[in-house]
């Protein structure tokens, strides 16, 4: 019997994802909705505009910026490298950007406290300097940083790749520098895809747990992010602060998902209309 | 000299794609580089380009040794082979481009664009994405966007592959007539022998990384200097051994050659034959119509002469069994190709072998 004749196939595969989808998306999301203002809203706001949670708000804005601005920048330098020039040790090279998906982010996080903490041989040099890292925001954007550091990187290299370089060489040829060679004719090629990569690179950043959590030192008020801060809550027994908190990231997921599907798109609309 | 080449060598890695090449160009003139793939052909116009750097030798254009030059400051112009326009801008900006690189005011790019656009009959497509293009308008494109800041020398590498057979010819003889008009020296990149014979002023054939030959598409159709350009270049057929043949039995240089369709002449039966001596029996292996004329496939002596019959003589059928001269032929030695003629015919009575 051929795949297409059978009604039962396709309704089986339907039910089985959105039942999975419901039980491990929507259900959770849905609870900590519930749970969050379930001791009523007066409680709710008070948790959400607590001074501990408006700072590690702040911090954990803080340290996803930092992700982003600074992982854009290396992304498209790394993405730039691999993908137009040819050298020794490329492949190696490549196969580096995609050791923070592979590495669990608490290792990240140890080989931070390692590096930069008491028991490294540069931590003399850096308290000389007066330079704090480990159980300090330059730890937490450091281990922010190193987790999201593929996103960019990895969304621009196939596309770099597929586009090729003969409008690069064009433009070349015709006395155009890098930085005008860059800004016109790579760039609109690339630009959806780096701000969809820097829309995962926000959102992994905001969520992230493991590596920060290692490297903080969970001082309330000052090297807490939003999730260490949950945590907090919650083995505190406080379960409808926690999930209030809880669910000030489950909204800006859900923000940055909207923000995913409109630039998806746009890129697909722009590319029906003018480009191939 | 316009564009001058002097012991150019390149490897790739263990690949050699140019051998000590050396030619050059004069001013003016509309050069095809021919030669099949892998022949180092498109390697040789990159280099000349400053797409590719050369191992060693010297690349001269108007005089000044351009080695160190960068590829933006050589005043050149090119033509990809898929045109690598910029997708993302529209004709005008395409055009434009080299212009506004260079700073050029704005009212002076604009009429530079409209002027060029004339050129290439596409006003009023101004505002289109390459995408929106076809295959001719995206070529006539490329080569506006090439000229824009009037360059000094047009290069163009395999500029009608992308196009259907059916626009190419048509477009070839634009392309052509555009640069005969513009007067730019230019050279292009082809493997296709009758594009090169139609368009260029003068050939270049290019093998192995090396140049075998450069003339007027005459003179290599004509006396080809090697091997390679006699069966390249227009139609011929390699002969194992052709001192077995009458009237050439005498000759000393190798053994091997080639002949064309119009070497070679066939006689039917009631036909009288001037040089009796020297005919040769042929067994008529195939015949194929092809419009004015009939290709016919001779066997002589165990070799195979492809040769063009008049549909006013004698009809002939395969398997027939008539008779065959031998006018002309390429003798083979060594990398060295010579035209020789059939001794035992006096050479007033077989001067002209195109008018047989």
């Amino acid at each position: 019997m051929s795949l297409k004749g059978n009604i039962w196939i396709p309704r089986l595969l339907t039910g089985t994802s959105v039942i999975f989808v419901l039980l491990t998306l929507v259900l959770p999301l849905a609870v900590v909705m519930a749970e969050a203002l379930g001791s009523g809203l007066d409680l709710y706001m008070r948790a959400v505009t607590d001074t501990y949670t408006a700072k590690a708000l702040h911090l954990t804005l803080a340290a996803t910026a930092a992700a982003v601005v600074l992982n854009t920048f290396f992304g498209l330098a790394a993405a730039w490298v691999v993908t137009r020039f040819s050298f020794r040790g490329k492949g190696v090279l490549s196969t580096v950007v995609d050791v923070p998906f592979a590495v669990s982010p608490v290792i990240a996080g140890l080989v931070f406290i390692l590096t930069f903490g008491r028991l490294s041989p540069l931590h003399p040099f850096l308290e000389a300097c007066g330079i704090k890292i480990v159980f300090a925001w330059p730890g937490i954007i450091l281990a922010t940083v190193f987790v999201t550091f593929p996103f960019v990187a990895r969304e621009l290299i196939p596309v770099l790749e597929a586009r090729g370089t003969d409008e690069e060489q064009a433009a070349a040829l015709m006395g155009a520098g890098f930085f005008t060679i860059f800004r016109r004719v790579t760039f609109p090629h690339i630009r959806w895809a780096l701000l969809y990569s820097v829309i995962l690179c926000a959102a992994r950043a905001m969520g992230e747990f493991g590596a920060v959590s290692v490297v903080s030192g969970h001082l309330r008020g000052k090297t807490n992010t939003l999730p260490l801060h949950v945590e907090i809550l919650y083995n505190e027994y406080r379960f409808a602060d926690a999930f209030a908190v809880a669910s000030i990231l489950a909204v800006a997921a859900i923000v940055i998902l909207a923000a995913r599907n409109v630039v998806e798109y746009a890129a697909h609309k722009e590319e029906e209309t003018n480009v191939r | 000299m316009y564009v001058e080449l002097e012991n150019i060598n390149k490897y790739f890695k263990e690949f050699q794609a140019a051998r000590d090449i050396s030619f050059n160009i004069r001013q003016g003139i509309l050069a095809a580089l021919l030669g099949p793939s892998g022949s180092g052909k498109t390697t040789i116009l990159r280099m000349i380009a400053g797409l590719e750097h050369p191992d060693s030798g010297d690349i001269f254009i108007d005089g000044t040794r351009v080695n160190e030059v960068e590829a933006g400051r050589r005043g050149i112009g090119f033509v990809f082979q898929n045109y690598a326009l910029f997708r993302y801008m529209n004709v005008f900006d395409n055009i434009a481009f080299g212009l506004s690189v260079k700073k050029e005011r704005p009212a002076a790019i604009k009429s530079r664009v409209s002027e060029l656009l004339e050129l290439i009959g596409m006003e009023g497509m101004e505002k289109r994405y390459p995408a929106q293009l076809s295959g001719g308008q995206k070529q006539r494109e490329a080569f506006a966007r090439a000229l824009a800041p009037n360059p000094k020398l047009l290069l163009l590498d395999e500029p009608f592959a992308a196009i259907d057979a059916k626009v190419r010819r048509e477009l070839r003889i634009w392309l052509r007539d555009m640069i005969r008009r513009l007067g730019i020296t230019s050279i292009f990149v082809t493997h296709d022998q009758d594009e090169a014979i139609e368009v260029a002023d003068e050939i270049i054939v290019a093998n192995n990384g090396r140049i075998e030959q450069k003339g007027s598409p005459e003179d290599l159709y004509k006396s080809p200097a090697t091997p390679f350009v006699a069966s390249f270049i227009g139609e011929s057929a390699l002969l194992e051994n052709y001192r077995v043949l009458k009237g050439f039995e005498s000759e000393t240089r190798g053994f091997s050659g080639a002949v064309r369709p119009e070497f070679v002449k066939i006689f039917t039966g009631e036909e009288t034959i001037q040089y009796e001596n020297s005919v040769e029996d042929a067994a008529v292996e195939r015949i194929a119509f092809r419009g004015a004329f009939l290709e016919v496939v001779l066997n002589i002596k165990g070799m195979t002469f492809p040769t063009r019959y008049s549909l006013e003589k004698t009809p002939i059928a395969a398997g027939d069994r008539v008779r065959a001269l031998v006018y002309r032929l390429y003798a083979f030695d060594g990398d060295r190709a010579f035209l020789l003629h059939n001794r035992n015919l006096d050479n007033s009575g077989a001067g002209n072998i195109y008018n047989i």
